[in-house]
């Protein structure tokens, strides 16, 4: 099970004076079980990317294989396509429609052509994944908080049963717990179901936090692609492309400026403790 | 996809045309296409509706290429009007092929028609393209404005028309972008038969609706908020003055309009001396 | 008094269930008073639903305390007769920068509000040019609004404000919809309205670090105020904030940390210089 993009590129409103490259020769391999953050500003190609991966945007040149297979062959089910690689788009909760929060999840299933029974045991599943208590599931859609309405969005997708799930911007407009529980809630997911999934976001923070691996793109190529680590061990190169790095990592910086003998190969708030805590020699508080 | 659709366009300039008062070019248009209907299928009436237009345009300075870009749209719906006109005129027979019957009416009919339509056409789009929208509801609210006294809402709804051009692209992407959201999900927009295919647009028209709701809820809070009160003791940023070139353009327009009611009158040729 | 007071505000609406029966009465607001001087920067915290918007809308008249009392300027916002007077001196911005734009071009956009005030047309001009300067979109000015990025049509927005001389502008979740660079850029723009403009700014917001460089916090929950403070003593409280559904910066977080484990780090450090300063103190 991967995804793999050869020579993708993208090229908008082709032959007008409009012409925009959107995606520039991407090579790129998603192979199974993978948690990957992928950012870059507005306008890097990021969203133009995660749409060549279900075939919503067809590639003007190259290919895209879904296990193996060529997505733009003549037989090939793009339908199945859609329904493994599940799609969340920004602000998911617009796309409610609904009377009840458990019929807009059935919708995807639904589409699948699926018996009743077994389309109402992935809305079922999907919605206790997202963590909705049972009371919210007869309520109109448009009756709950800003975060139940997006956990039912994702559900929506998650009912379709995807091998990989790609996350446009999950968090955006959330106050800080509500970003905290939707990314706890993806990472235990992948974690127990072992899926791939593919964050979209603005946050280094949250990178930082949850992926194995970063994909940066900057004017619709790939501009880094590695462990978080390597990744943000580059920040004057994010920098440069209006990006930056998390804030410890700057603290980090700024400790060994001034002398203070600390790794700046730190990613997390737990790390920088016990990197200053050594600095400053109280290994004993550790 | 969507997006390729383009609604009255405005090609950025800054000619003699394009600086004239809004007022002036909406008379004009409606002034001009009278002038293409006074006579029928007097061809000297098209050649002097053609001469004014080739100056307008040369003095709007808009490529030509980009006019008739925006003729490629039509050329089928231009085809068709021609095609009808061209089988189904009664008159003198030319040539049969099988049942149909071409006629020499009908053959001028279709040629008229299709050069009417074109005059028409691109000369109203030379209008749009040379006046920005809110100029355009500018002028409309300015003509219109003896209508308030009637109790017709004429501010009201030029401000409904220029609002409405501001969302219709935002609107537009929208769209598309809830249909692909859904199309994630599985959903069908393409195939299936019409009632299929209606029942296919509720996940796409309900949340469309809301946005709407949410957008027109929002705006409105807004312009609240700028102490907007409906157009009473309002002034404006960009009023329209007459200036000298508009009185210009008007006896222009007026002398076109003359010329054209007196070559009709006088020179009736007929296409098939 | 202040520019704004508010003196026991509560604000209630009704809810009703699917049919229109009555559910029940929510407390939106709920007893809050303030008192916010002229010149200064009130920064108002608060998870989502904590009543911070709703408290916003009543200082520029949109809504009407249903009890207590609200006065901007020394004018109570009940008295309809000063509804648009109320709407001059309390500009207000909103979180969706594309549902608050108005007009087709840049300009003419900044220009609404001077429109329906009735301001004389060659004034309507220099005061669009000296507000969009001030948020630095004037070469933006013959733009459409829909070729601008998030943080550019926010800059509008606040320019379209600030052209009305309000003396004090609320900002309701200016940044919530844009990315770190946009909104970056609106803070840059509504902390120079403060310090170079001098006009009262009232931010709503749920981005800690958008608050540091406010006077006063107020952090908000179930309607009322929960915190209150500058954002020095705001930040050293790390788990009130968290039991608030807030976070702090990810510096104070730090030094939060290694004050439980020992090290004796003052409160609330609110830069990467302070807390690397006060480090270099405890170097053995």
């Amino acid at each position: 099970m991967s995804i793999i993009l050869n020579h993708v590129n993208c090229v908008y409103g082709e032959g007008t004076n409009m012409e925009v490259h959107a995606l520039k020769d991407i090579n790129l391999v998603i192979p199974d079980g993978q948690f990957i953050g992928l950012i870059g500003h507005t306008g890097s190609g990021k969203s133009t990317l995660v749409q060549h991966l279900n075939g919503l945007i067809k590639a003007t040149s190259g290919n895209v294989l879904f296990n193996g297979q060529d997505i733009y062959d003549k037989d090939f089910d793009s339908k199945m396509l859609r329904s493994k690689v599940g799609l969340v788009f920004q602000y998911p909760e617009h796309q409610l429609f609904e009377v009840d929060v458990f019929s807009d999840v059935c919708f995807g299933p639904k589409n699948l052509g699926l018996p009743r029974k077994e389309v109402e045991m992935r809305a079922y599943k999907a919605l206790k994944m997202v963590g909705l208590e049972d009371e919210y599931f007869y309520q109109s859609p448009f009756s709950l908080s800003g975060g139940q309405k997006r956990r039912v969005a994702i559900a929506g997708v998650l009912a379709m049963e995807p091998e990989v799930l790609v996350l446009d911007e999950p968090t955006a407009g959330l106050d800080p717990k509500g970003r905290d529980e939707i990314l706890d809630m993806v990472k235990k997911l992948q974690t127990e179901t072992g899926i791939t999934v593919l964050l979209v976001s603005h946050s280094m923070e949250d990178v930082a936090k949850y992926v194995d691996r970063i994909i940066v793109m900057n004017q619709g190529e790939i501009l880094l692609d590695d462990t978080p680590k390597v990744v943000f061990k580059e920040y004057q190169k994010l920098e440069k492309v209006g990006l930056a790095a998390p804030a410890v990592v700057y603290i980090m910086a700024k400790c060994r400026e001034n002398g203070l003998d600390v790794s700046t190969n730190v990613t997390s708030i737990d790390e920088a403790e016990e990197e200053i805590l050594l600095a400053l020699g109280r290994k004993d508080n550790l | 996809m969507i997006r390729d659709i383009t609604l009255g366009q405005y090609y950025q300039g800054d000619s003699v045309i394009h600086r004239l008062d809004p007022r002036v070019k909406l008379v004009a248009t409606i002034v001009y296409i009278i002038s293409l209907f006074l006579y029928k299928n007097s061809p000297i009436v098209y050649v002097l509706g053609f001469a004014f237009l080739a100056l307008c345009i040369s003095l709007s300075k808009v490529p030509v290429r980009f006019i008739l870009r925006g003729l490629k749209a039509i050329v089928i719906l231009l085809l068709i009007t021609a095609l009808f006109n061209l089988l189904l005129t009664d008159g003198e027979i030319v040539f049969e092929i099988w049942k149909i019957h071409i006629t020499k009416e009908g053959i001028e009919n279709a040629v008229f028609i299709a050069i009417r339509l074109m005059l028409l056409i691109v000369g109203s789009s030379l209008m749009t393209l040379t006046t920005t929208p809110t100029q355009l509801t500018d002028g409309l609210e300015k003509l219109l404005r003896p209508l308030q006294k009637l109790h017709m809402p004429v501010h009201e709804v030029a401000m409904m028309m220029s609002i409405a051009l501001r969302f219709i692209p935002i609107l537009l992407e929208e769209t598309d972008k809830i249909m692909k959201a859904q199309m994630a999900r599985g959903a069908d927009f393409e195939s299936g038969n019409l009632i299929r295919k209606i029942k296919a647009l509720v996940p796409l028209l309900v949340p469309l609706f809301i946005s709407a709701f949410r957008r027109a809820n929002d705006l409105a809070m807004a312009m609240e908020a700028r102490c907007y009160q409906g157009g009473e003791g309002r002034t404006k940023m960009k009023p329209l003055i007459y200036r000298k070139r508009d009185a210009a353009a008007y006896l222009i327009v007026a002398a076109y309009l003359g010329i054209v009611i007196v070559a009709g009158k006088m020179l009736r040729i007929p296409l098939f001396i | 008094m202040g520019i704004v007071k508010t003196d026991q505000l509560t604000f209630e609406y009704i809810r009703r269930d699917e049919e229109g029966n009555v559910e029940g009465i929510v407390k939106a607001v709920d007893d809050v008073s303030l008192d916010v001087q002229r010149g200064e920067f009130l920064a108002i915290l608060g998870h989502n639903g904590s009543g911070k918007s709703t408290l916003a809308k009543h200082i520029n008249a949109i809504l009407c305390p249903t009890e207590g009392t609200v006065w901007v300027d020394g004018k109570d916002t009940k008295d309809e007769k000063l509804l648009w007077d109320i709407r001059k001196q309390a500009g207000m911005v909103f979180q969706n920068p594309d549902n608050q734009i108005i007009g087709q071009v840049v300009e003419e956009d900044v220009g609404f509000g001077l429109e329906n005030m009735g301001v004389p047309t060659k004034e309507i001009w220099e005061r669009v040019e000296e507000s969009l300067k001030a948020v630095g979109m004037f070469k933006y000015r013959k733009y459409s609004p829909n070729k601008l990025s998030g943080g550019q049509k926010q800059r509008v927005s606040i320019a379209g404000v600030l052209a009305m001389h309000p003396k004090c502008i609320v900002l309701d979740e200016p940044t919530a919809m844009l990315d770190p660079n946009g909104r970056k850029e609106v803070i840059r723009a509504i902390r120079a309205l403060n310090d170079v403009e001098k006009i009262t700014v009232i931010l709503i917001t749920h981005y800690m670090e958008e608050v540091i460089h406010a006077d006063h916090v107020i952090v908000m929950d179930k309607g009322h105020i929960a915190m209150q403070g500058t954002p020095k003593e705001i930040f050293s409280q790390v788990d009130q904030l968290k039991a608030l559904r807030l976070d702090v910066p990810q510096v104070t977080l730090l030094a939060y940390e290694l004050r439980k484990k020992g090290l004796a780090l003052p409160d609330g450090i609110l830069t990467a210089e302070e807390f690397v300063q006060q480090l270099l103190l405890r170097k053995r």
